[in-house]
Parts: C-alpha cells; structure tokens; sequence
C-alpha cells in the first residue's frame, strides 16, 4: 500500500478558492452552533464526563454486553450475526440478501458499510444499492466516498451538485435551486423505497439491556428503508454498546448539539424487535475494533459516537477537505482511527494537524484526540514510517534544540540568511510549511540578545 | 473450528483494559419549568414543527380540514378524526403512499427537545409516520415529560418493537447548508394541543 500524501491531496482542494472558503465557513459554522447549544446547558460538562464515563465502562466490560445485546435480541425475533472483518462482514449481508432473492436494497448513511467497501461488493452480485441519505447520495451517484461522517456532500457548492443531478437524474441542467435539487432526489428515490426488497442501517447506540439499538436521521430516510421492505440489516460496529436505556438520555442530549447544533435530530429512531411479518438482522462487526481496544494509548478513541464535532472545529480539516484524508474517517478522529487500519498508508495523516486541542475540548465523550494524534507521531517515527523530508529535518532540528551552543549560532545565521536569502532558497521542497504561507520577517534581535543586554548585568 | 462470534468475544476479553471503571448514576438533571407545554413548543417549532391554535373539545375533524382543505387521502390512527383511508385495511406499508394527511396521537412529548413519541402502538403502520406528506399529532398537554432523562426512563422502551423521538418534519441540510424541510418523509408536522378523551366519535 502506497503511503497517503495528504498535503498534496489538500492543495488539490485549496485550488479552487471558492470551495475551500465555503467549506471552511459552512463547518465553523456548525462549530459556532454547537457552542450555542453546549452554553444553553448548565450540566453540559458533566454531561461529557457521563458520556464518557459509560463509554469506558462499556468498553472495559465489552465482552459481557455484547453477550447480553445478543440474548436480548434474539429473545425478541432478531437474527444475529458476527463478522470479524469487512469481508466477512460483506458476504453475511450478501447471504441474507441472497436468502430472500433480494434484488434492491436501499439504506440509510452507515460509516460502517463505507468501511467495509459494501456497496460495489453487492453490485458486483447483482444487488442494486440506493444511499437515500441527500448527501450520501450525491456522493454514491458522483462516485465518490462521503468527505464527512455527518454531511458527506459538504465540500460540494450547489452547481457541483446540480452537475451531478443533471448527469444521473436527468435534472434539468443548470438549475441550481437548492429545494429543486433536494425535490429531484425526493422524487427519484421514493420509487426505490415502495419496492425495495430488502432496508438497511447503521445505528449510532446499541443497547445490550433490550437488544435494541437507536438511528438518528434528520430525513427520515432510516425509518423509510427499514419501515417499507420485508427484511431489515443493521450493521454495527461492536464498539456502539450502550448498558442501558437510560445511558441514551446522555448520549442523544449530546449528540446532535456536538453534531449540528441543534437539540435532537429529527428522527430518534429505536428498533428493538422486527414489525410484524417482516425480518430484523443484526450484524455485529469487529472490523479492527478488538485490536484497537488493546491498544494501551488508543483505545480511547473507540468512545467516539461519530458527531464530527473534532472535523467542524479543525482548521487542518476546514481547509484540507475530508476527501483529502484518503481514508473512510477524515478530520482528528480520522487521523487518530485510519492508522490502526493501515499505519504505512496513513502514515502522513497524524501530521496533519496543528495540536491546538480543540477536537478534544469539542468531543462530547472526552477522547483526548490532539495527544493520540502526537502519540500517533511517535508511533510512526518509531516504526520508521516518516517520509525522508520529515525525517532528516527533525533529525537536524533535534541536534540543534539539543545542544545550545549550535542552536544559537544557527540562529543567528538563520536570521541573517532569512533577510538576505532570495525567494528559493526559503520557498523550497524541504519548506513544505512555506507553501501556502509567508515565513514571517525574523525579528530584530533574538530573546537572549535582548536578556542579555538589558537583564544580562543585574 | 472457532466461531467467528467466539474469535470475536475472545479478542474483545483478552485484549479489554483492565481498568476498573464503575457505571456511573444518571441523574434527571430537573430544572425549574413554568410551563412544560410552553417549552415543548420552543423545541417544537425550533426544527419546523407547527404549532395549531384548538380550544379543546372543539371539532377535530373540521380542524384538519381546515389545516389542509386540499387533502384528498386523510388516514387517520386516532377516533377523534375520520379518514378517507382506513388503517385496518392495509396490507403492505407501500399502500399509504397515496396519503396526504395522517393524523396520530403520541404517548408522550418531552418538553426539552420538542420532541413526540411514536410506536407501532401509535402509528398502527409504522411508514403511516414517513410515507404521508404531512403529519398532524394531537398531544394532550398533561403527557410532556420534561427532558430526555425522564422519557428514557419510561417502561414502554423496553416493550415496542419500534418507537420514534420525532421533531419536526424530515429535513436537510445537505446542499450547501441550505435547509430544506420534506426532504424524504413529512413535509410538515403540525401539532394540535388535544387532550386525551375529550371528545368521541358521538360529538364529532
């Protein structure tokens, strides 16, 4: 696997100016609404403490309350299935589908599914697959995997999307309406919904103590595919236990507040038990997720409820576009997930971060993700998996802060070279920093200078 | 051969943090409320729902025919209001795709959230909630639980087989940041105060 140049995917993206400037207001505007809604509600830190109190409860005693999750569900008519990784994952659904000659399967937006690459598994089989979230959509008829785990059209303008529109949907070209737009997709999915053979699902909780587990929509679309078809697949990932009913007070009070700023989605939707005359199955996923919890320094970040708080509050990832991650998580909680998939792929992502600290002080369930992600840096500079750049630089650097004596002579040529040096000898290929920015103007005298020469006596 | 559900519950022991974390209580976090209906109602129309003027025991037929006197497929879950489709004789959920106005009445609404609870119970067939254009909810004020604390707690969780928090009517984002309500479901929700028993079929 080739290692991922994240910064080179990014100027991608940076080069059209209007895109990266909507994208970087839309999500600081999601940010900005996230706090209004945090700051309405005086418990909201101990909310935080709550959610991630349970979550590591949960996750230290996982074993037991998966067990309970599959006793539960079964006693209520439910199928349940275990895949250990993608694959067995994708030919369990594929069983299922196959059992009832399922033809069309229309679902709802799952991370997990997009994990496990499902989608053209089953097209290669035959079975038609229809996203029937709106952006999800957008994405699966540009052929292209979600840039966000919330809004996974948002670094499209509405003119890409009316392209994309009038290209598969047969819109009429060049209008842009944006309620056109949402009305064509409306009217172009609904057929699919009346006679699809088979609905599916993510869930964002699974509750071991009814075996159930929860989906939030703000279109509806989960209840529509799992309340028209015969047959219902929820595919969850192990780590979305919950113990109890009453742990989802704290989790859906968070969620949509850190998500989208708004206090509950539209749709709260629990399934515990198949409607009459049709069938419920559950697939529960491994997929990495064992071997993370092992992880002395990482397992943390299997509290995450998939919120993208940390991607919405991210300078890096407002900048950089989420399909510049090249991997299913994008944003803090990408950079701290993909490299257990793939450390030699995802190798550059930890880098792609500045350490400000605001997707932890934004998480609703307190990950520490900016010191996963430096300790994700040492990882990889251990497991000598840092491109030659990085390497020989912080190599160099490293001699230099160690020892004073050289330090201050470097920094003393380095000053003088910045004032006299021409343009490509400081804008250059070992610069990568100096791309996109100005070096500032090196100030007059260094700190030591000015100590010595004004405290230096007394 | 080990099972693959076994493989799976054996990582998960062998490799859990051995961290003694204990499940911490949760509160209700109660605060004082005036009025839960009046802080409903802020949730409510917050993500679009609408809310009716009804003085109660006046006629709720003539109500949803005032709200949409364009409506040709009325179906109704609640006695209080007729329809033109009858709920009993459905047999495939893909049937209510013609329904322009269904009428519900849910258990219960939490005030923080604006929220209506729906199940099977209520909905009778549960896609009456998303495949109709538009959905008119009768809440009786005295079933509003303050916040999500409190509605977790309720027994009925445990019991149906599906149940919604529902908030407005289904609504996108997803182009621009640009809302568009109808984006899948409902194209409204309208909520008309009704307390429970108040009228019967008799006097409609």
């Amino acid at each position: 696997m080739t290692r991922l140049d994240h910064a080179e995917a990014a100027s991608r993206f940076i080069a059209s100016e209007k895109h990266e400037a909507f994208h970087d207001a839309r999500l600081w505007d999601l940010r900005k609404k996230r706090d209004r809604e945090a700051y309405a509600i005086p418990e909201w830190e101990q909310l935080r403490q709550l959610a991630s109190d349970i979550k590591e409860h949960t996750l230290t005693h996982l074993a037991d309350y998966l067990e309970e999750f599959e006793r539960n569900a079964v006693k209520n008519g439910v199928k349940v299935h275990w895949a250990r990784d993608a694959a067995e994952h994708n030919q369990i659904v594929y069983e299922i589908l196959a059992a009832v000659e399922a033809k069309t399967l229309v679902k709802s937006k799952s991370m997990l599914t997009e994990e496990c690459d499902m989608r053209p598994f089953l097209e290669r089989r035959g079975i038609e697959v229809i996203e029937t979230d709106l952006g999800e959509r957008i994405q699966q008829l540009d052929n292209e995997p979600p840039s966000h785990i919330v809004v996974p059209a948002v670094h499209k303008l509405r003119g890409d999307v009316s392209a994309v529109f009038a290209r598969t949907l047969g819109t009429e070209p060049g209008n842009e309406d944006v309620s056109y737009l949402a009305e064509s997709q409306r009217r172009t999915t609904r057929p699919y919904f009346l006679r699809a053979d088979a609905g599916m699902t993510g869930a964002n909780f699974a509750i071991a103590e009814t075996g159930g587990f929860v989906v939030c929509t703000n279109e509806g679309n989960a209840d529509l595919s799992a309340s028209l078809p015969k047959l219902h697949i929820a595919s969850i990932g192990i780590e979305k236990l919950i113990p109890k009913v009453e742990h989802l007070g704290v989790f859906i009070r968070l969620l949509s507040r850190s998500a989208l700023g708004s206090p509950i989605t539209q749709y709260t939707s629990h399934f515990r038990a198949p409607r009459q005359g049709a069938e419920l199955h559950i697939v529960l996923v491994d997929h990495g997720r064992s071997e993370r919890l092992g992880m002395d320094d990482f397992w943390y970040s299997l509290k995450c409820i998939r919120c993208g708080a940390c991607m919405n509050t991210c300078p890096v990832y407002r900048r950089s576009g989420g399909l510049s991650y090249g991997a299913t998580y994008s944003g803090p909680i990408g950079v701290i997930i993909d490299p257990t998939f793939d450390i030699r792929k995802y190798s550059n992502l930890p880098f792609a971060s500045t350490l400000n600290g605001s997707c932890t002080n934004v998480c609703p369930v307190k990950i520490n993700i900016h010191d996963q992600i430096y300790k994700w840096r040492r990882v990889i500079a251990e497991r000598n998996q840092l491109p030659f750049v990085k390497k020989a630089t912080m190599k160099a650097a490293g001699k230099l802060f160690g020892n004073p004596k050289l330090y201050r002579a470097a920094l003393a040529a380095t000053e003088t070279a910045l004032e006299d040096l021409p343009r490509f000898a400081i804008y250059n290929w070992f610069n990568p920093w100096g791309r996109q920015r100005e070096v500032p103007r090196p100030p007059v005298k260094t700190f030591r200078q000015w100590y010595i020469e004004n405290r230096g006596k007394r | 051969m080990k099972t693959s559900r076994d493989v799976i519950l054996d990582a998960v022991r062998a490799n859990a943090p051995r961290i003694a974390i204990p499940l911490p209580p949760v509160p209700n976090f109660d605060r004082d409320e005036p009025s839960l209906l009046a802080r409903f109602r802020v949730g409510f129309e917050l993500l679009g729902g609408t809310f009716v003027d009804y003085v109660p025991g006046t006629d709720l037929n003539g109500k949803v025919a005032e709200l949409f006197p364009e409506a040709k497929v009325v179906c109704s879950a609640v006695p209080e209001v007729h329809g033109t489709k009858n709920l009993q004789d459905i047999k495939l959920p893909a049937e209510l795709d013609d329904v322009d106005v269904a009428v519900v009445r849910p258990a219960f609404a939490v005030a923080e959230t604006g929220s209506i609870w729906l199940s099977e119970a209520e909905l009778g067939v549960i896609a009456l909630g998303y495949l109709a254009q538009h959905l008119v909810a009768l809440l009786d004020p005295a079933d509003i639980v303050p916040n999500l604390h409190h509605a977790y707690k309720d027994s009925r969780f445990m019991t149906a087989k599906y149940a919604v928090l529902m908030t407005g009517p289904s609504a996108t984002a997803d182009i621009e940041g640009v809302l568009v309500r109808g984006a899948q479901g409902i194209r409204s929700l309208k909520l008309i105060p009704a307390p429970r028993g108040t009228q019967t079929r008799q006097n409609v």
